[in-house]
C-alpha cells in the first residue's frame, strides 16, 4: 500500500489504510445509488460516493504536500499542539449556529403564521423542526463539543492530539453526518424517533465516527505529562461514552434492504418508548449537559484567572451527575402505558438531580470569588456566567416539571418547549459563545476585534431570550389550563382550535425573541471575521500568550 | 414471569442500593481524603498553567 513519492518519504498506514477504505466506501455506495428504491437514498448514496472521493483525493493531496517526517510531539520542549481540526470545528460551529436559528426563527413564524409553509413538503413544520434541533443540538453542540475537547484535552495534558488522519476524520465525518441527517429530514427520511431522527445507515457512520472519536480522546489522555486527569476531560470522557451507548441502544434497527432507506427498530411498544426517553433524556444529561459543563470548567476559571472553587465538589459532582441522569428518562412517559413504578423511579430521580446540578452551578459561580469585578469589564466572562445561572434555573425547572401533578399541566404544552429553551439558549448557547469568543483569538492568535460588539451580543440575545421564555410560559399554562377546563356540565370548556387561537400573540413574541437571538449571533460572526482577518494587531497577541500564569 | 421480576426487583432494592451507596461512599472519601488538599489545589489551578 506504500506510496514513495520522495526516497525517504512513504505513505503511513493510516494513510494508506483510510484512503483504502475510502475508495472501496465510494465503489459500495455508487452501487447502491444505482440499486437505490428511492431517489432521495440514491441521492445521499451519491453523496457519500462524493465525500469518500474527495477523501481519498484529500488524503492522498495532504500526503504530498506533507514532510517525510510525521509532527514531531513536542518542539523546544513545548507540546506541538494540533488545532487544525480545532479550528475548522469553531468555523462549523458557527456556520451550523446560524442555520439552525435561522431555521428556528422560520418555524417560529410558521407557527405564527402557517401560511408561511407555502404549502411544500420541504418546508413543513414536521420536516423543518427536526432539521431546527439537530442543527443546533448536533451541528452547532456538537461542533463545539468536538472543538473544545480537542482543545482542552491537549492544553490540559500537555499533549499532541493522537492520531494524523484521525481527528480530521472524526471532525469532518461528525460534519459529512450533519449533512446526511439534515438533507435527509428535508427528503421526509427519518426514523421518527426525536432527536435520533436519522436512518440506519447515518447512524452506522456516526457510530464509525463516534468510536474514532472516543480513540483519539482517550489515546491523547494516556499521552498525557500531566499525572493528574483535569476534571473537563473527565466530563468529556462521560458524554463521549454515554453517548455512544445511547446512540447504539436507541438505533437498533433492521433495515429493510441495502437499497432502502428505511429500518424498523427492534423494541416495540413501551420498551421502544422506554428506550427511546432513556436515550432522549440523557442526550440533554451527558450531550447538552455533561460536555458542556467540561467547557465550564475549562473556560470559566481561565477567563477568569482564577482556580476552581472547590476542585474537590467538582469530583462528587461529576460521579453524583452522571449516576443520577442515566435513570431520569421515564419523566418524559408520565401518564403513558409505562408502568407506574417506572415513572415514579424517573420523577424521583430527577428530583435528586437537583443536587449535583446546583452542586456544579455553585462551582461555576463562585470560581468568580476574588473576580467579580471583571463581570462589568468583560462581557465574554459574562456571558459565561449568565450562561450558568440559566443552568441553574433550567434545573430547578425541570425538576419541578418532572412531577406527576405538575406534568399533568405541563406536558404536551409549551412550558416544555420555554422550559428546553431556556437550557438551550441560555445554558448551552452562552457558555458555547463565551467559549468560542476566547477560542478563536487563542487559536488565530489575534485579540478579539470588539468587546463592544460583544456587550451588544450579550444583552440583545439576553432580551431575545426572556421575550422566547417568558412567552412560552404564558402561553404553555394558558394552554394547559385551557385543555383541563370544564363546563358545569362536565364537558371541555373549549375546542382544541380554541386553544391553538389563544396562543398565536405568544408565538408571535416567541418569534420576536427568536430574531434577536439571531441578530446577536450575527454580530458575533462579524466579531469573529474581523478579529480573524486583522493584520495589524497579529504581533500585538502574540506577547500575553508567553507570560506564565503564575 | 412474574417470579422472576419480583426476584430481579427484590435484588436491586437491596443489594443493588447497597452497592450503590457504597460507591457513592467511596468517591465521597476519595473527594474528602484530607492528605488529597494539595494535589486538588494544584488540579484547581491546572487550566491557569501556560506551556
Amino acid at each position: 500500500m506504500s506510496v514513495t513519492a520522495v526516497p525517504g518519504k512513504s505513505m503511513t498506514l493510516g494513510e494508506g489504510g483510510t484512503a483504502f477504505a475510502f475508495a472501496i466506501l465510494a465503489f459500495l455506495s455508487l452501487i447502491i445509488a444505482a440499486k437505490a428504491y428511492t431517489p432521495e437514498y440514491a441521492f445521499h448514496a451519491y453523496l457519500f460516493t462524493a465525500g469518500s472521493a474527495a477523501a481519498v483525493f484529500a488524503i492522498v493531496n495532504r500526503y504530498f504536500d506533507r514532510p517525510a517526517e510525521p509532527a514531531p510531539l513536542f518542539i523546544d520542549g513545548k507540546p506541538n499542539y494540533n488545532m487544525g481540526p480545532v479550528k475548522f470545528a469553531t468555523v462549523a460551529a458557527m456556520f451550523w449556529g446560524i442555520a439552525g436559528f435561522t431555521v428556528g426563527l422560520y418555524i417560529a413564524l410558521e407557527l405564527a403564521f402557517p401560511f408561511l409553509n407555502l404549502d411544500l413538503p420541504w418546508i413543513s413544520f414536521g420536516r423543518l423542526r427536526p432539521l431546527h434541533t439537530s442543527a443546533v443540538i448536533f451541528a452547532f453542540g456538537g461542533n463545539v463539543l468536538l472543538g473544545t475537547s480537542f482543545y482542552v484535552v491537549q492544553r490540559t495534558c500537555r499533549a499532541r492530539l493522537v492520531g494524523d488522519i484521525a481527528p480530521w476524520f472524526v471532525i469532518l465525518g461528525y460534519n459529512f453526518f450533519i449533512l446526511i441527517a439534515g438533507t435527509g429530514y428535508l427528503l421526509g427520511i427519518t426514523q421518527s424517533k426525536e432527536y435520533a431522527e436519522p436512518e440506519w445507515y447515518a447512524d452506522l457512520w456516526l457510530t464509525i465516527v463516534w468510536v474514532t472519536y472516543f480513540l483519539v480522546f482517550m489515546g491523547t489522555i494516556m499521552r498525557r505529562t500531566e499525572p493528574h486527569i483535569y476534571v473537563a476531560n473527565w466530563f468529556y470522557l462521560a458524554f463521549i461514552l454515554t453517548i455512544a451507548v445511547l446512540h447504539l441502544g436507541n438505533n437498533a434497527a433492521v433495515p429493510v434492504s441495502l437499497f432502502s432507506a428505511k429500518s424498523y427498530i427492534v423494541w416495540s411498544g413501551v420498551q421502544d418508548a422506554m428506550v427511546q426517553w432513556w436515550y432522549g433524556h440523557n442526550a440533554v444529561g451527558f450531550f447538552l449537559t455533561a460536555g458542556f459543563l467540561a467547557i465550564m470548567y475549562y473556560f470559566i476559571p481561565k477567563r477568569a484567572e482564577r482556580p476552581v472553587y472547590s476542585y474537590r465538589l467538582s469530583i462528587i459532582h461529576f460521579w453524583a451527575l452522571i449516576f443520577l441522569y442515566i435513570w431520569a428518562g421515564p419523566h418524559h412517559l408520565h401518564y403513558t402505558a409505562l408502568p407506574d413504578w417506572a415513572q415514579t423511579l424517573g420523577m424521583t430521580f430527577s428530583i435528586m438531580l437537583w443536587m449535583p446540578s446546583w452542586g456544579g452551578m455553585i462551582n461555576g459561580l463562585m470560581t468568580l470569588s476574588g473576580a467579580w469585578d471583571k463581570l462589568r469589564t468583560d462581557p465574554v466572562l459574562r456571558m459565561m456566567v449568565v450562561s450558568v445561572a440559566f443552568y441553574g434555573m433550567a434545573t430547578f425547572e425541570g425538576p419541578v416539571m418532572s412531577v406527576k401533578s405538575v406534568n399533568s399541566l405541563s406536558h404536551y404544552t409549551d412550558w416544555t418547549i420555554g422550559h428546553v429553551h431556556s437550557g438551550a439558549l441560555g445554558w448551552v448557547g452562552y457558555i458555547s459563545f463565551g467559549a468560542i469568543y476566547c477560542l478563536v483569538p487563542w487559536l488565530w492568535n489575534r485579540p478579539l476585534y470588539s468587546l463592544k460588539l460583544v456587550n451588544w451580543h450579550f444583552w440583545i440575545s439576553t432580551i431575545g431570550i426572556v421575550l422566547y421564555i417568558s412567552a412560552m410560559w404564558v402561553s404553555g399554562i394558558l394552554q394547559g389550563l385551557m385543555w383541563r377546563a370544564y363546563t358545569s356540565l362536565g364537558f371541555l370548556e373549549y375546542s382544541f382550535i380554541e386553544t391553538v387561537e389563544a396562543m398565536h400573540p405568544f408565538y408571535v413574541i416567541r418569534a420576536m425573541g427568536g430574531a434577536l437571538f439571531l441578530l446577536g449571533a450575527l454580530l458575533m460572526v462579524w466579531n469573529l471575521w474581523q478579529t480573524v482577518h486583522s493584520k495589524e494587531a497579529a504581533v500585538a497577541a502574540a506577547a500575553p500568550t508567553l507570560v506564565p500564569a503564575e | 414471569m412474574n417470579e422472576t421480576y419480583r426476584a430481579l426487583a427484590e435484588f436491586a432494592q437491596t443489594w443493588g442500593l447497597a452497592y450503590f451507596v457504597g460507591v457513592f461512599l467511596v468517591v465521597l472519601a476519595y473527594a474528602l481524603w484530607p492528605s488529597r488538599q494539595q494535589a486538588f489545589d494544584e488540579a484547581a489551578r491546572m487550566p491557569l498553567r501556560e506551556d
